[in-house]
């Protein structure tokens, strides 16, 4: 078992090395001190990363990103609680065709849900600006919510809810003091999951701000312009570092979630 | 508290009504209004650009000429000679968007299916999860800096340049990044390679090993097993994988921008430039409308041919 399993062993890591290789090569140029960016290096510098920090445009776009993302992620991951929470919990005409339709945007190209949306917003005479943005980014981060809380909500006992009820807790007071605490967890990951999707997204906050600048189009933009590249490469490196810690958190809460319902690793946000 | 299941149907609708109500408000209707404005158009013949003048609501009436300027191959009465160049430029889009998704649905999949295979197969059952994490990591990092990385790893004195150079096997520039079309395929191929992993992971930890000891102790091999066994039992697996990488490739937009430079687009490019910058929001309309409508055609036609594994499972 163990020999035949090499190859395919070996096969993975070059996979796992091949899909990192932009990240690693990211804080290679992010720390070389050239205006180029090429092979062979030439030298190490922080030079990017002082004049990316001395940008306004930069600090602008960066205020606003926060504002979307954190926005976002509370609207999504309370939605989500909500959709999860009935379809997992109670029985009722008509789920497969909602929760189908909650799931929508996670198979439509970005470019058709920004269109249609900007479409819509655009008829009804509404400014463009960071709140359009949450708008858009709200329904595309749903899915993630309603798919993160739904195993949170489904690796939930029963019974506990039922013992609660039966000691005399009300609805609500079960809720808040048995079931929340219990999927604390896997809302937790889900608001971190859809902070980073919505900070890193770029079509829509691209086509439904109005002009207003966030990370992702000033990334975008910067992209275009060799002469923007080096210190645009100094913050990818902060983003991404980043995100990676944001969803290791999300995963270390979403482990302890499994472990705290008693349930059995399966693995993976989705 | 809900017993009766009428209670239960309320306090389900109850809670789901929120989430329900915004979709309904923020795709549904927004969906349907791009499908309304794809067969619209004004009396006078000017492009319909939202919000719309005043005066202008009473002129717009239904029309099919939108996408019969999609079907302009030769100049005529309806057809000027801009409407050719456009409608053929438009089919162009079209067929390098589906020509470019096809090669990383296969590539993806053909490369995801053996990583796949190997965490369900090989991996001991409490380091699965830490290796579908490291797997899916890069796809939660930022697309544009990944996608725009692509630039710095293919273009002129990039690393494979160097790479290659550095061992020998080449003495110039080899510069793929000129190659328009191969660069996007090798980027979209890299940024959507943890979609295809999830789908089949999730298939092949369905299959009964039991089938698989079955098949060897009935003398079959290794490889026939796989190709009689667990391939066919997990082919649900690949054809989500199939579907959930094509759909997104198909209607991409900052590859093509970015690694290309905007100088091969595909058809995302094509309906924001309708859209966005020439604000012709029923000829983008149609755009898309098409487009979803050939991507549904596909995926259905996929599906079917395909329909002899997925009905296996039941």
């Amino acid at each position: 078992m163990k020999t035949k399993g090499l190859g395919l062993r070996t096969y993975t890591i070059i996979y796992l090395i091949v899909l990192y290789a932009p990240i690693i090569i990211l804080p290679l140029f992010a720390f070389n001190d050239a205006t180029t960016v090429a092979f062979p290096l030439s030298g190490f510098t922080t030079k990017w990363f002082a004049e990316m920090m001395g940008d306004v445009n930069l600090r602008k776009a960066l205020v606003n990103s926060l504002i979307v993302s954190l926005s976002t992620a509370v609207i999504a991951t309370a939605l989500g609680i909500l959709a999860a929470r009935s379809a997992v919990r109670y029985s009722w005409p008509g789920k497969g065709i909602v929760m189908g339709s909650i799931m929508v945007p996670l198979v439509l190209p970005e470019m058709i849900v920004a269109m249609s949306l900007l479409v819509l917003l655009l008829a009804m005479g509404v400014k463009l600006s960071l709140f359009t943005i949450i708008l858009g980014h709200v329904l595309i981060c749903m899915p993630f919510a309603v798919a993160i809380l739904s195993s949170a909500f489904q690796s939930l006992d029963k019974s506990l809810e039922e013992a609660a009820l039966d000691l005399g807790e009300t609805g609500w007071s079960t809720f808040r003091l048995i079931v929340l605490p219990l999927v604390m967890p896997g809302i937790l990951s889900s608001f971190l999951i859809t902070f980073t999707i919505s900070i890193d997204e770029f079509i829509i906050a691209n086509f439904l701000g109005g002009g207003e600048p966030v990370l992702s189009v000033f990334v975008f933009t910067a992209f275009r312009f060799p002469s923007t590249v080096p210190p645009v490469l100094a913050l990818g490196t902060m983003l991404v570092a980043f995100s990676i810690l944001l969803l290791t958190i999300a995963e270390y809460f979403r482990r302890r979630g499994v472990a705290k319902a008693g349930g059995k690793d399966t693995g993976g946000f989705l | 508290m809900a017993n009766t299941p009428s209670a239960e149907a309320k306090t389900g609708w109850a809670l789901v009504s929120a989430p329900a109500v915004y979709v309904l408000l923020m795709l549904a209707a927004p969906l349907l209004l791009v499908f309304g404005l794809s067969f619209a158009g004004l009396e006078d013949g000017s492009k319909v650009s939202l919000p719309l003048a005043d005066g202008q609501v009473e002129q717009l009436g239904f029309t099919l000429s939108n996408y019969g300027k999609l079907f302009c191959w030769s100049v005529s009465e309806s057809c000027s000679s801009t409407d050719v160049r456009m409608a053929q430029a438009t089919a162009n889009a079209m067929g390098r968007a589906l020509m470019v998704a096809g090669f990383v649905t296969l590539t993806t999949v053909l490369l995801a299916y053996p990583v796949a295979y190997y965490v369900s197969f090989h991996v001991q059952p409490s380091k699965k999860a830490l290796w579908l994490f490291l797997i899916t990591i890069p796809f939660w990092t930022s697309y544009v800096i990944r996608v725009a990385l692509w630039r710095t790893i293919l273009g002129y004195d990039g690393a494979v340049d160097a790479a290659l150079s550095g061992l020998g096997i080449i003495d110039g520039q080899l510069n793929v990044l000129q190659y328009g079309t191969l660069s996007i395929i090798i980027t979209l191929s890299h940024a959507y390679a943890p979609f295809a992993v999830l789908p089949i992971f999730v298939a092949l930890e369905k299959v009964d090993r039991s089938l698989l000891e079955a098949g060897q102790d009935l003398g079959e091999s290794r490889w026939t097993t796989f190709l009689r066994v667990t391939l066919p039992l997990t082919m649900s697996g690949v054809v989500a994988a199939v579907l959930i990488v094509f759909i997104p490739t198909v209607g991409d937009y900052v590859t093509p921008e970015l690694i290309g430079s905007g100088k091969v687009p595909m058809i995302a490019n094509f309906i924001e430039t309708q859209m966005w910058k020439l604000r012709n929001q029923a000829m983008g309309s149609t755009l898309a409308v098409s487009s979803m409508l050939i991507v549904a055609i596909i995926a259905t036609l996929f599906v079917l041919a395909n329909r002899r594994y997925l009905g296996a499972r039941k």
